[in-house]
């Protein structure tokens, strides 16, 4: 290696070396506003409720949707399995918004347990499978609890 | 062992090599399109909307390869001054860059539908966003710098802060709560994906492949007559 490269190469490999020991450290600061979603349990844990349009996720409680057919609001729970929230949302729902499956709800939260959702988004999982495998699955017994979220 | 690393190599391979590489190209992109279009079946969950996988995954995964060849061969030209690696980096950009485009256009597509949202800012998105902005800067600086050995130091050193980019929208569906579902093909677990499904995937994967290596040669051609054109004998010779 010639002198010239080995100098670029020190450089190269100190330069990378700060800046990765930096990015650790802003990545560690910014942990908490990059936030997408808050879920249940964050939110029961808080001692004041976040102001303004925040997101909460989960799965839409099984039994938990009723529909106000008068004034086309939807009623629902979003739960974590730990801790609940009530959602009230007027508009249309997204194709897969289905019971026991995940579901993000952007909304202001009027109390603890209250929230009122301005927007629906539908979050589905990493698994695909054709309908027949799906039915076997459910059929079978083996149809994993996860494939719900 | 440097001569491997000659630019004009390149014209020595024989025109039958992009022959066959177009055949390739073009029967996998077929069988690839027939298989995830008609043969393929629908998702339990999503219906027929999941056939945007089949071309939303390899686009995807090809802009972030793309990137990562760029960001490694930056390092080289950098530290090592191997000419051949920068004109890879360069050939490689508007390739990446389309793909990353796709990526961003058909996830959208696929958005609307299931999630109820074109877009939304969950650190997946938002990452992959940053990505096309990389992508953009890169082609703008050979673009805008006149001087090939001023160009070729900012647009590596633009590649490489990219770089870290890369496993920040790879993990971005682990380290945070996002929107984006998961990865369903791991190294380390079996595939989340039916076989029947998995299979058209692939198939599209590979065709997209060849397509992105047999753009790479053109470009790659047209950047070293280029070179000879602008008599910069000093980076053909090295």
């Amino acid at each position: 290696m010639t002198p010239s490269r080995k100098k670029r190469l020190t450089y190269f490999l100190v330069s990378t070396a700060v800046v990765l020991i930096l990015g650790k450290f802003i990545f560690n600061s910014l942990q908490k506003n990059t936030i997408y979603f808050f879920s249940p349990t964050d939110l029961s844990l808080n001692s004041e409720n976040p102001k303004g349009l925040i997101r909460v996720g989960g799965l839409v409680k099984k039994g938990s949707v009723q529909e106000n057919k008068n004034e086309a609001t939807y009623t629902f729970v979003v739960t974590d399995l730990k801790n609940d929230i009530y959602v009230e949302y007027k508009g249309i729902l997204p194709n897969l918004f289905q019971e026991e499956k995940g579901v993000v709800v952007e909304g202001t939260l009027k109390d603890k347990k209250f929230l009122l959702g301005k927007t629906i988004l539908a979050k589905h999982d990493e698994n695909y499978m054709p309908p027949e495998v799906a039915e076997a699955l459910k059929k079978s017994g083996n149809w994993n609890k996860k494939y719900d979220q | 062992m440097f001569s491997l690393f000659q630019l004009k190599k390149i014209f020595q391979l024989n025109e039958n090599f992009f022959y066959w590489l177009k055949i390739t190209f073009l029967s996998l992109i077929i069988f690839g399109l027939i298989l995830s279009l008609i043969v393929s079946p629908k998702d339990y969950l999503q219906g027929d909307t999941v056939r945007i996988m089949y071309v939303h995954v390899p686009a995807s995964w090809l802009a972030l390869m793309i990137f990562a060849a760029m960001g490694i061969s930056s390092i080289i030209t950098l530290v090592f001054k191997i000419r051949v690696f920068t004109i890879y980096a360069k050939s490689l950009a508007p390739i990446g860059f389309t793909f990353s485009l796709i990526s961003i256009f058909t996830g959208s597509l696929w958005g609307q539908p299931t999630w109820g949202t074109f877009w939304t800012w969950d650190a997946r998105l938002t990452s992959m966003l940053v990505l096309v902005f990389f992508y953009i800067f890169y082609i703008l600086s050979w673009k805008f710098i006149k001087n090939f050995f001023v160009a070729e130091k900012y647009s590596s050193i633009l590649a490489i802060i990219g770089l870290a980019n890369l496993p920040i929208i790879k993990f971005s569906v682990e380290w945070w709560n996002t929107l984006h579902q998961p990865a369903s093909i791991k190294l380390t677990e079996s595939p989340a994906i039916h076989p029947s499904m998995l299979m058209p995937l692939l198939i599209m994967f590979l065709g997209f492949s060849v397509f992105a290596l047999f753009i790479f040669f053109i470009r790659y051609k047209t950047e070293v007559l280029q070179l000879q054109e602008n008599k910069l004998n000093k980076v053909l010779k090295k």
